[in-house]
Formats: C-alpha cells, sequence, structure tokens
C-alpha cells in the first residue's frame, strides 16, 4: 500500500507530473509497441522473414523482445510492481522466469529432437 | 551483533505483526496466486511451443486462419485480434485509474472507471466468441487424408483459396448420418458436412483450375501448392471433408493447432469471464460504500492485480498464438 508513486519511466528519461498522468503515458506506450507489432506482422518484411537467429526467424524475435517489453511496463506500472519493495518485486518476478525458461528450454530441445526423427527416422506420418 | 537488538523497532522483527515486505495479506496472497497461475498459463505456452516446434514445417499459418473482421467481409488478417487486444489494454487502464481513485477516497470515480473496466471486459469475451464461432464454423473446408493430414484447394489462375462449396458437383446419393440405433451402437456419428468426398473429388477432377495446396511451409513460408498432375495423384489420398474446427478434426490444417488454440484462449477467456464477475461484485461493494466505510480502497487494488495479469496473459497468447 505504498501511496507514494515513482513517477519516471525509461530510467528516468521521461518524468511524469502524476500518477494518472504516467498511466496514460504507459498507455500510448503500449499501444505504440502493439501498433508495429501488428505492422510488423502484416507487412512481414522480407530480411526479417529470410534471416534466422538460433533457430528462429528474426521477426519472431522481434516479436517475443517487444511482448517481454510490453509484459515489463504492464507488471511495473500497471501492477505497481515499481512501488514494490525490490524484495517483493524479486520474489515474485524471478521465480516464474527461471522456471519458464527452464521448462521452454526442456521443451523445445525435446520437441526439436522429435522434429528430427520424423524427418530423418523410418516414420511415415504425412500420407 | 551485539548491536542489532538496542533499536526499539526491531525488537519486534521476529514477533510477527511487521510486514517485511510491505504489503498486506491480501496482497501477497494474490500475488501468489498470480506467480501460479502465470506458471500454469507458461505450462500451457510451452506445450504449444513443444507442438509447434515438432511440426514446424506443417503448422497452420496464423495469418491464413484468422482473416475476419466482424459486420466486414474480405481478407483483414490481425485487425480484428489487434483491436481486442486494445481493448484489453485500455480496460486495464481503466483499472488502473481507479486504483488510483480509490488511493485518493474518490468514491465516484473509482464507481466510473470500475464500470468502464466492466465493459472492456465484457467488449473482450464477446469478441473471443465471436472468433471461436468464427473458427468453428471455418472458411473454405478442405479433404483430410488418411494420415490425418489436411488438403486445401486454391484456384490456378487468381491463387485465392476455392471453398469446396465453389466447385463440388451435386450427385444424387443417400447420404446418412449414423444415429446411435443404426449405427455403432456407443457412439453417435460426426454431424455429416455440406459435401460428400466423392462430391468434393468429382467436382475437382471437373474443374481443372483448382489445385490442392497442402499443409508444407516451403522456403518461401507459404503453403505448398500442387500442379494438377501431383493434385489429382494427391486426391486419392483423401478419406474424408473437414468443414471448420473442433477437437478432432480442423480444416486449417494440424489438429493440434485448434486443441491448444481452443483450451488456451478458452483458459484465458474464463480467467477473462471471472474476472469480468469478480470486478462487478467490487463494483457493488463501492456503490453500496463497503471500502468508504473501510477507509481503503485495497480490494480495487487487489482485484486490480488479477486484472492486468489477464491483460499480461493475453499479451504473449496473442504473441504466440497470432503474430509468431
Amino acid at each position: 500500500m505504498a501511496h507514494e508513486h515513482k513517477l519516471e519511466i525509461f530510467r528516468g528519461l521521461l518524468k511524469f507530473k502524476s500518477n494518472t498522468q504516467k498511466i496514460w503515458g504507459v498507455l500510448i506506450f503500449l499501444s505504440l509497441v502493439t501498433a508495429i507489432e501488428v505492422v510488423l506482422g502484416i507487412i512481414k518484411p522480407a530480411f526479417l522473414v529470410q534471416t534466422s537467429f538460433l533457430g528462429m526467424k528474426l521477426l519472431n524475435w522481434i516479436f517475443i523482445i517487444l511482448t517481454l517489453v510490453k509484459a515489463y511496463y504492464i507488471a511495473w506500472d500497471f501492477m505497481h510492481l515499481r512501488d514494490e519493495k525490490s524484495s517483493l518485486r524479486r520474489a515474485i518476478v524471478w521465480t516464474p522466469i527461471f522456471l519458464v525458461s527452464y521448462l521452454v528450454f526442456i521443451l523445445l530441445f525435446e520437441a526439436v529432437y522429435i522434429y528430427d526423427i520424423f524427418k530423418n527416422g523410418f516414420f511415415a506420418w504425412d500420407f | 551483533m551485539d548491536t542489532t537488538v538496542t533499536t526499539g523497532n526491531e525488537e519486534n522483527v521476529w514477533g510477527g505483526g511487521n510486514r517485511p515486505l510491505n504489503a498486506s495479506y491480501g496482497k501477497m496472497m494474490m500475488w501468489f496466486f498470480i506467480v501460479s497461475d502465470a506458471l500454469t498459463f507458461s505450462g500451457f505456452l510451452a506445450s504449444y511451443g513443444f507442438s509447434r516446434f515438432k511440426f514446424i514445417e506443417t503448422w497452420p499459418i496464423a495469418d491464413e486462419v484468422f482473416t475476419h473482421v466482424p459486420f466486414f467481409h474480405g481478407n483483414y488478417p490481425m485487425i480484428y485480434v489487434a483491436f481486442m487486444t486494445f481493448i484489453l489494454i485500455m480496460s486495464s487502464v481503466t483499472m488502473v485509474l481507479a486504483v488510483d481513485a480509490g488511493h485518493k477516497m474518490k468514491q465516484n470515480k473509482v464507481i466510473i472507471y470500475m464500470f468502464l473496466t466492466i465493459i472492456g471486459g465484457a467488449i473482450f469475451v464477446g469478441s473471443q466468441a465471436w472468433e471461436w464461432a468464427t473458427f468453428i464454423k471455418g472458411d473454405f473446408g478442405a479433404l483430410e487424408t488418411k494420415g490425418g493430414r489436411v488438403l486445401q484447394f486454391v484456384k490456378a489462375d487468381t491463387g485465392e483459396r476455392a471453398a469446396i462449396s465453389e466447385f463440388s458437383m451435386t450427385l444424387e446419393e443417400d447420404r446418412v448420418a449414423d444415429a446411435r440405433d443404426t449405427g455403432i451402437w456407443f457412439t453417435d456419428n460426426e454431424s455429416l458436412p455440406n459435401y460428400s468426398l466423392n462430391e468434393v473429388i468429382e467436382g475437382f477432377k471437373a474443374n481443372p483450375n483448382i489445385l490442392i495446396r497442402t499443409e508444407k511451409i516451403n522456403e518461401e513460408g507459404e503453403k505448398t501448392l500442387l500442379t494438377r498432375e501431383q493434385s489429382l495423384g494427391r486426391l486419392k489420398d483423401a478419406v474424408r471433408v473437414v468443414e471448420g474446427a473442433n477437437l478432432i478434426r480442423n480444416e486449417y490444417g494440424s489438429r493440434l493447432f485448434a486443441d491448444f488454440f481452443f483450451f488456451i484462449t478458452g483458459f484465458h477467456g474464463f480467467h477473462v469471464f471471472s474476472g469480468v464477475v469478480i470486478n462487478v461484485i467490487i463494483f457493488f461493494n463501492i456503490i453500496l460504500g463497503t471500502y468508504e466505510r473501510r477507509g481503503h480502497y485495497e480490494m480495487v487494488e487487489k482485484v486490480g492485480l488479477y486484472w492486468h495479469f489477464v491483460d499480461l496473459v493475453w499479451v504473449f497468447v496473442f504473441t504466440f498464438f497470432y503474430l509468431v
């Protein structure tokens, strides 16, 4: 129940006069990011689709990074994590980050393995 | 270390009653729930990623699946879902404004902002229902092969998708849907599609302008188009007509795509629905002045956390189902 709000976003680059103003500022930023995602999703620039980085298209990496950016601002400003004690914030944020990266790593690794079996093994599924 | 017990404040450290994280019990519990719910959703999305990487070369392309906007005809990928995202973010904003007004003990403002939040949530759930209905109804129809792969149709001259209703022949056939008393006793049959397999196949043979498109994604990132000869050859594998999507059949491609779509967006939609219900309860409490008497609006903050979490999950669902 911290009543005082931290009013700076972008590491102090932008400082708002009141909490209400900050909320609208964050909304504009989130809408902008979503608009960029949608435009990229419709246009699908060729060089982003053809370039691949760590087994995934560059475009998809951009989408995922922009998603994490949006998640950060929703959690920090809408869910007031910015105003909470850092110990609470760390407990909430790092627990899922650790568990989810682990889960995603093992599942995707396994999926690529199964993909190889389907592709190269003596196994017919596309008939 | 002997200096640690000298200050009066710290006498109480292990005696209970203090708040090391500076958050009330209810708020802590809401955060714990959110963390565990986040892990649940992550599990779903990670298993979606698993299935997708497993069938990375044949997975449906979302832009070709979700192309409809209510009241408009034509092909508008992404537009409607972007609108839904915006509605949800917007209702998140009115929720923060309600929390902010609650801190300042402005009852009337909280009422207005909570009302707007509920409206936003209702619009979102409605949109999702519409999205489901469109997905279940299907667009063009397709054939399914013995191996469960889906064959779709394309017009050779324009490159547009061809609906099976456009080229199928009408044959004099007796088609009977099995009922429990005539078919296998323990099961109802699937409802008959509008066209029989024979009608689609004969229509395909009679119309040289139609080609088959397989699920396989080629190097340009598009589904592979067969030549007329290849198409006629592939047609022999077809065993049934599929229209729309359900948990067992899916005209858009891999059936796992439909399964995950129903499961994950359904689970999220259920969260939004229950969020709206909780918001309505809190809304009436605000009107009745419960929190005014209590002296603080922390309940609004707590449901606010839940509501933002639902928004947060949607951001990820949006990315992994519609963008990537």
